[in-house]
């Protein structure tokens, strides 16, 4: 039996734990700034961390990519965009225990020598937004920001910088953009941002969560890091389980943890009810059903039963929901956000949204069955960035294992479920 | 001073405000490598002084940054949390993404543009309110999610959404679930947006609700990382 463990989170329920006074002295940072910054990137390398914010590229590889000597200034973005619908880990994250990743910031920025380093927050978290500011103020107060810190020689400026409601400006390159002050739109890759990142320079940009695990692995080891989870995906993770669950929340777990155990933790599916579909990784990761509960989640067992670790984003969704409403309702969300950049997704997702609304309504055909999955079909694969791609996660899985759902909203001319069956206070 | 100069001067704010502004922005700006990456935050500043990104504000900040009008309005609109006409004094969010809709917030929407008479990106007459569709806004463990000038009120129901909006306005004290203690305007609220922290940061719990089960099931059960050894200490 897998269990919780919490590293991350274990201070969210003491007052105080988002100040410094609550959180501790930057014993990881004070130890990391007295070793080489190689050893440092050797030692992410060897906690086999991968990238939280969905990719699950290997982090210190990305932070090893970084040219050295090269004169150029170098910069870290720390993405706090989270916007991925079902994704409410760095939200918590940042609001209970800011300190974590503003030592993780140091440490990070340290180790792929930058001076210079933001945290791109999306706007729309205002208590969020203050917490961070408010850890980093407290961090320049105490020294462990500015210049010379902890007698080291090493500089370090932290800006945290309030997006404006953009899900695109998650997108790295998009961020990188938008953190310049344009429009949020991605950049074509090569050359990538360990290159030409922030202002045309040399940059890291890393999730939340990947820069606030780093303090934990300098302090307690790459090894102790690495016993956790399994052989490919190591180490702890936040799993963000709502929905139609008696107790959804955050359960921080090694990698590898099922759905079946963490149900089992957070009090089944709600009374009554059983699990119909859910998201292992956020709306952009395709969907599962009960024959999943037992895949373990991690980035290698999750994507060979075909869908996606992503941000462990769990949404998950009892008998009540109707598959082709929930689909119809991200399909809006991506023709919403896409960015207009490219033609395949700005044109698809707006015509997967119009084949949608009909088939809901029960005025579709099986015909447009095959119609939405020949525009996921173009989307996918044909779009300038990772958003379109994640559009079709959706339409091709729900097709696939939920076909008789979308007939039966023509046979019967309309929906077949009572929305107000799925609401909190509908089953009671 | 030449003419042209003195031309661009006279169309903005008054200089009080101006005055004001610009020293805001300046130390904004000084943050930044280069100074364009100050644009979003002086945005967010010009809508803390008018509710809205107005004409006067986009030039602002186009002064600011050596910019033209033209470019400023460009990328202003692509965003959402900029405000193109004046808004009211609270901002209602509620979330209408795939979880949130399911769990509840159809209805919610459904019946709270109804119950005040508004649609999105609407305001009431008296100006106290605007309503907005919002997407995820990173809280789905807390479903049906409403949001009030970017202040998170979580687990909502058709009713508690009406009573919400009904006590904003007529003017009686409304607290965030996750939050400080008072609710801010929607300018206030701008203003931390742009950089500008208002002090309220130690209100309100570190966390609360459904971010606390996991680490409530571990307690329970006395599970700890290997060796415990996490502290920072
Ligand atoms: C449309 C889109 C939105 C994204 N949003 C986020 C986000 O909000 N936060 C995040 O960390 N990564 C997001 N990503 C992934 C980033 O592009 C990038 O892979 C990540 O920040 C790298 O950090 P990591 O290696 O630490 O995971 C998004 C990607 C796409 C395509
Ligand atoms: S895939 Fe969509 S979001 Fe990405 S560049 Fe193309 S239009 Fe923009
Ligand atoms: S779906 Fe509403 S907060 Fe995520």
């Amino acid at each position: 039996m897998t269990t919780l463990t919490p590293v991350l989170t274990r201070n969210w329920d003491q007052p105080g734990s988002f100040t410094l006074e609550g959180y501790g002295e930057y014993a990881a940072a004070r130890k990391a700034l007295s070793q080489d910054p190689d050893a440092i990137i050797q030692m992410v390398k060897d906690s086999g961390l991968r990238g939280r914010g969905g990719a699950g590229f290997p982090t210190g590889m990305k932070w090893g990519f970084i040219p050295q000597n090269d004169g150029k200034a170098h910069y870290l973005v720390v993405n706090a965009d989270e916007s991925e619908p079902g994704t409410c880990k760095d939200i918590p994250l940042m609001m209970a225990n800011p300190h974590a990743l503003v030592e993780g910031v140091i440490i990070t920025s340290y180790a792929i020598r930058a001076n210079h380093a933001f945290i791109y927050v999306r706007g729309e978290v205002l208590h969020v937004i203050r917490r961070v500011q408010a850890a980093v103020r407290e961090a320049y107060e105490k020294g462990y920001l500015g210049k010379d810190i902890f007698g080291s020689g090493y500089d370090l400026e932290l800006v945290v910088h309030s997006g404006a409601g953009a899900y695109i400006c998650g997108e790295e390159t998009a961020l990188l953009d938008s953190l310049e002050g344009h429009r949020g739109q991605p950049r074509l890759k090569p050359p990538f941002p360990a290159v030409a990142g922030l202002y045309a320079c040399p940059t890291v940009i890393n999730n939340v969560e990947s820069v606030a695990s780093v303090p934990s692995i300098v302090a307690n080891g790459a090894d102790w890091f690495a016993s956790m989870g399994t052989e490919k995906s190591k180490g702890f993770g936040i799993f963000s389980l709502s929905g139609h669950v008696t107790r959804p929340g955050q359960y921080e777990a090694p990698l590898g943890i099922t759905l079946r155990e963490l149900l089992d933790m957070a009090g089944g599916i709600r009374a009554g009810h059983e699990l119909k579909f859910w998201t292992p990784g956020g709306s952009s990761t395709p969907i599962f059903t009960a024959e999943h509960l037992d895949v373990p989640l991690d980035f290698e067992s999750v994507g060979a039963k075909g869908s996606m670790l992503g941000t462990r984003a769990l949404q998950i969704f009892d008998e009540t929901t109707c598959v082709v409403r929930t689909v119809l309702r991200w399909t809006e969300f991506y023709a919403h956000e896409s960015c207009g950049k490219c033609t395949p997704c700005r044109e698809g997702t707006y015509w997967l949204k119009q084949v949608l609304k009909r088939l809901e309504k029960g005025q579709g055909s099986e015909e447009d069955l095959a119609t939405i999955t020949d525009i996921a079909d173009n989307i996918l694969g044909r779009s300038f960035c990772a958003l379109g791609d994640g559009a079709t996660s959706c339409i091709h899985s729900s097709v696939k294992l939920f076909r008789d759902e979308y007939l039966k909203h023509f046979e019967i001319g309309g929906c077949p479920f009572d929305p107000a069956a799925s609401t909190v206070w509908g089953s009671k | 001073m030449n003419e042209e100069e003195s031309a661009t001067m006279s169309t903005g704010y008054p200089p009080e405000v101006r005055e004001r502004l610009e020293t805001d922005a300046k130390e904004i700006i000084g943050r930044y490598p280069k100074a364009r990456s100050a644009l979003l935050p002086l945005l967010h500043l010009v809508q803390s002084e008018d509710g809205y990104v107005s004409d006067a504000g986009y030039e602002f900040c186009a002064e600011m940054l050596g910019l033209s009008k033209a470019e400023v309005v460009g990328v202003a609109t692509f965003y959402t949390m900029y405000k193109r006409k004046p808004a009211g004094d609270y901002n209602v969010g509620v979330c209408i993404n795939a979880l949130c809709a399911v769990m509840g917030g159809d209805q919610i929407w459904d019946e709270l543009s109804e119950h005040v008479g508004v649609g999105h990106d609407e305001t009431t007459s008296d100006g106290k309110v605007t309503l907005e569709r919002l997407e995820c806004n990173a809280a789905c463990d807390f479903a049906p999610v409403m949001m009030v000038n970017w202040e998170f009120f979580d687990n909502q129901t058709p009713e508690s959404a009406k009573q919400l909006v009904d006590d904003l306005r007529a003017g009686k004290e409304v607290v965030p679930t996750r939050g400080p203690g008072k609710l801010c305007t929607f300018k206030e609220a701008a203003r931390v947006l742009a950089g500008l922290p208002d002090g309220l940061a130690g209100e309100g719990p570190s966390a609360a609700g459904p971010s606390l089960e996991g680490l409530k099931v571990a307690k329970a059960h006395g599970w700890e990382a290997p060796g415990g050894a996490v502290s920072d200490r």
